[in-house]
């Protein structure tokens, strides 16, 4: 292993945006693409999590929001564009299982690349569902929670869907 | 190693122990059947050479001692009998925990390959005459030193042919003296590189067979040539051999310094033969008439072609609304391309149901030794095909229906005798197509099932009321409900009650249906109905409050107006008279929990699955249309009433509706309307 690898293994590049007034950030490796918002559709009795699927190039691909299982309630400012809306198409394990999922962001930021000792464990004192969370990071703008992406979409399949 | 050198090997390893798997299990009924023989020992020799190739030494050394027990049978020295079949059976068993390197501690390896051994050390007097020859080949082993030469001929090379994997085998057999004959080398401007220009001599020891220098050719295009060298003075008469009586007649006498497989007594002259043992050659040109495709490619490429008949609905649309005649014709041909190409990528994802027979003989071989019934396995139709996806979800239902067929079907012999029966119960596995439909059948001679105890026991499970009236065939569909179970005694094997609603659930679910028919006393007869494929249908597009839903042309029955006076949902359950039945029927906007007020024209689809119907109120019928079904994910998979997704035209997502859990919602509905009528 050259330098170069070394230190690219001491580092995560990550992809961050906003949920509500939220800062959020999730590994590069494991996202697919970013895209404007397409056409939904709702799946009757899915429940809150992941109440639409979409069509990603052929794929029928759940579109999932991370409010629910965060807690996360306040809309965020006001005067965040309209327009700024994203879906992030994500690879997640479900019970082991590769599958492809989207999320919705309502902005989404930077991809930024940061060494992994300043990543710091979710203090228990926090309100946040610590199963759900990887950790969390100092940003220039307030801390950015790293949501444990399997561990989240593992947990809500395993809801009956009328929940 | 490679991964997907790996991945390759196990792949092929899996269709190796199947095809061992059954061909012992034919020996077992086909003891003589030499060509049988042959055939379980080319397996063992395939996995055995492969094996080594990918470096799995301790797989090579195992079915090599296998393989040697076998070769004594293909020789005719030792009979096939039950024991040995028996015994294969568990050495073929232990083959996959060789190739995971699971260990070993009980020693049961060692135990089966010594049984092995003892079994198959004893010589019978007299070979039977099939493998006569063959055996004669071997009795004529010389007792001189024998020099072998051989060449690599064609493409060998090219194909993939590994001499210096040849000539370990070789050094294995003891061969010595080994050299390279250079007389075939070309001038540099004649080189092809793909062609072995290089042929070998070398020195075996007396005590290798032709036999088993055959098999280091088996699976190689080589000529090669053995001769006995500096013939001993006193071989002028019979070998010194004590199987000489059938030697004799077949073997040419060795002062010609030859031994030729050639059936001919006498004038056998040094021939060099152009060798490609019988067998081999066959199986090599259908080796490479076959690809070997990874499913997930097979996927993707039937998620293209779905695509493509999606897009191609879209442009035969702009093109009608165009009127540009060059445009259309186009747009039609690109219909009849996609069409094409639709179809022979469905028949590439059809797979013979033999795949799945072995595991099923293995089965029933087991559970009659167990359970001390004889019974014969018979299989009509192995060849029929059906979609890769059909026949992987079929492999557990139908070994629940083969195991209650035997275990709770099927008469110890004692009982078979009382009843005049032949003391061996049969069990027929059948399947054929009919129509766009695939029928299976499992099919028992055994004691049948007794309507007046699944009743009573029904009406002890509170499934029916003691008044119901019933026909014998509900009766006996009351098997497939949850919770019921008629096994007096619950058996290791079944009778746990959880057996057939799993079964009729998953053939439900594969968009089947079962069937259940038994005469008392004669038998019992399960008849699973599977459509062709599952990959894409004829779906019938409908809008419910602005949202688009597919439901399966294959179970749509007619389609009808909903009659003014029941708009409304009534309080006695909603039901429509058609013909003279009642049908019960569901407003999906309710089922769905759609926003907004349904329009006052409104259609009912009556939809049927199995011996049930059901209707389904939609705002507005759209139009049929070919759907790719896509599957939902694990997230969605408990998402009430939608069995998969479908792309429509426009790139939108419509859901398909789940017809089997739409008539079964329907069946609550009726008996939740009669008790409130009640």
């Amino acid at each position: 292993m050259n330098v170069h690898d070394l230190n690219a293994a001491r580092s995560v590049t990550l992809v961050t945006m906003s949920i509500g007034p939220q800062m959020l950030a999730i590994p590069a490796t494991q996202l697919r693409e970013i895209i404007d918002p397409l056409p939904m559709t709702r799946v009757p009795g899915a429940g809150a999590f992941a109440p639409w699927v979409l069509n990603v190039r052929g794929t029928v691909v759940p579109l999932a929001d991370l409010r629910i299982p965060l807690g996360i309630t306040d809309p965020g400012p006001d005067d965040r564009p309209e327009d700024a809306r994203r879906f992030m198409v994500i690879e997640v394990e479900i019970d082991g299982d590769k599958a492809t999922m989207a999320i919705t962001a309502d902005m989404v930021h930077e991809v930024v690349t940061i060494p992994l000792t300043r990543i710091e464990p979710v203090p228990a004192t926090m309100h946040w569902p610590a199963d759900y969370l990887r950790g969390l990071f100092k940003g220039s703008d307030g801390f950015v929670l790293l949501p444990d992406l399997s561990a989240i979409f593992s947990a809500m399949a395993q809801r009956p869907s009328a929940a | 190693m490679n991964d997907d050198m790996a991945s390759i090997f196990r792949e092929e390893l899996r269709d190796l122990l199947e095809s061992l798997e059954r061909g012992l299990m034919d020996l077992k009924s086909r003891p003589e059947d030499a060509g049988l023989v042959n055939q379980v020992f080319r397996d063992l020799h395939t996995v055995k050479g492969s094996g080594a190739m990918f470096g799995f030494s301790d797989l090579a050394a195992f079915i090599h001692a296998f393989e040697t027990a076998f070769d004594r049978v293909r020789s005719g020295k030792v009979p096939v009998t039950p024991d040995l079949i028996r015994l294969g059976l568990s050495a073929r068993d232990e083959i996959p925990g060789l190739v995971d390197g699971t260990p070993d501690p009980e020693g049961r390896r060692d135990g089966i390959l010594s049984a092995l051994q003892v079994l198959t050390s004893g010589e019978v007097a007299a070979p039977p005459p099939a493998t006569a020859a063959p055996a004669a080949t071997e009795a004529a082993a010389p007792s001189a030193p024998s020099r072998l030469t051989f060449r690599l001929t064609g493409a060998a090379l090219a194909l993939g042919s590994r001499p210096e994997l040849l000539l370990n085998e070789l050094r294995e057999l003891g061969a010595q003296n080994i050299s390279a004959d250079l007389t075939r080398l070309p001038e540099l401007a004649g080189l092809d590189v793909d062609a072995c220009h290089v042929g070998w001599h070398m020195d075996l020891p007396p005590a290798v067979s032709r036999g088993q220098v055959e098999d280091v050719f088996m699976f190689a295009d080589a000529e090669w040539s053995l001769e006995t060298a500096a013939p001993e003075p006193s071989a002028s008469g019979l070998p010194a051999n004590d199987d000489a009586e059938d030697a004799a007649p077949v073997v040419a006498p060795q002062a010609e310094g030859v031994a030729s497989v050639a059936p001919v007594a006498g004038a056998a002259s040094p021939v060099v033969r152009r060798d490609a043992p019988p067998a081999a050659a066959p199986a090599a040109a259908e080796a490479a008439a076959t690809v070997r495709v990874p499913a997930e490619r097979l996927d993707a490429l039937m998620d293209s072609v779905g695509e493509l008949v999606t897009v191609e609905a879209r442009l035969t649309e702009l093109a009608r609304q165009s009127r540009d005649p060059a445009l259309m014709a186009t747009a039609e041909q690109v219909t009849r391309l996609a069409g094409r190409l639709r179809d022979a990528a469905m028949t590439m994802r059809m797979v013979p149901l033999r795949s799945l027979v072995a595991r099923f003989r293995r089965l029933i071989h087991g559970l009659s030794d167990t359970l001390g019934k004889p019974v014969n396995f018979v299989v009509i139709g192995e060849e029929t095909e059906l979609d890769k996806t059909v026949i992987e979800k079929l492999a557990d239902p139908l070994v629940h229906i083969l195991r209650n067929a035997i275990d709770h079907g099927m008469e110890l012999p004692e009982g078979r005798a009382a009843a005049g029966k032949e003391p061996e119960g049969t069990i027929e596995l059948s399947a054929a197509h009919a129509g766009g439909e695939v029928l299976i059948r499992v099919r028992d001679d055994g004691r049948g099932m007794n309507p007046e105890v699944i009743r009573a026991k029904a009406i002890e499970r509170g499934l029916i009321t003691a008044e119901a009236v019933l026909t014998e065939s509900q009766i006996f569909t009351l098997v497939f409900e949850p919770g019921f179970s008629t096994a007096e005694a619950v058996t290791e094997l079944s009778g746990r009650g959880v057996g057939m609603d799993v079964v009729r659930r998953t053939i439900e679910g594969l968009r089947g249906r079962i069937d259940i028919e038994s005469a008392f006393g004669k038998g019992t007869t399960v008849t699973l109905r599977l459509p062709l494929t599952l990959a894409i249908i004829e779906g019938l597009l409908v809008e419910v409050a602005g949202e688009r839903y597919t439901l399966p042309m294959s179970s749509v029955q007619e389609i009808v107006e909903l009659p003014a006076d029941k708009l409304k949902p009534s309080r006695s359950g909603d039901f429509l008279d058609i013909r003279g039945h009642f049908v019960p029927f569901l407003r999906l906007r309710g089922l769905f929990n759609c926003d907004g007020i349904a329009p006052s024209e409104q259609n009912v689809v009556i939809l049927q699955s199995g011996e049930g119907r059901v209707g389904v109120v939609v705002d507005r019928i759209i139009g049929t249309n070919q759907t790719v079904i896509k599957q939902m994910s694990k997230l969605h998979r408990r998402a009430r009433c939608i069995s998969g997704a479908t792309i429509l035209g426009d790139g939108s997502v419509a859901l398909i509706v789940d017809v089997p859990q739409l008539v079964s919602s329907g069946r609550a509905q009726t008996e939740g309307g009669k008790e409130a009528a009640a």
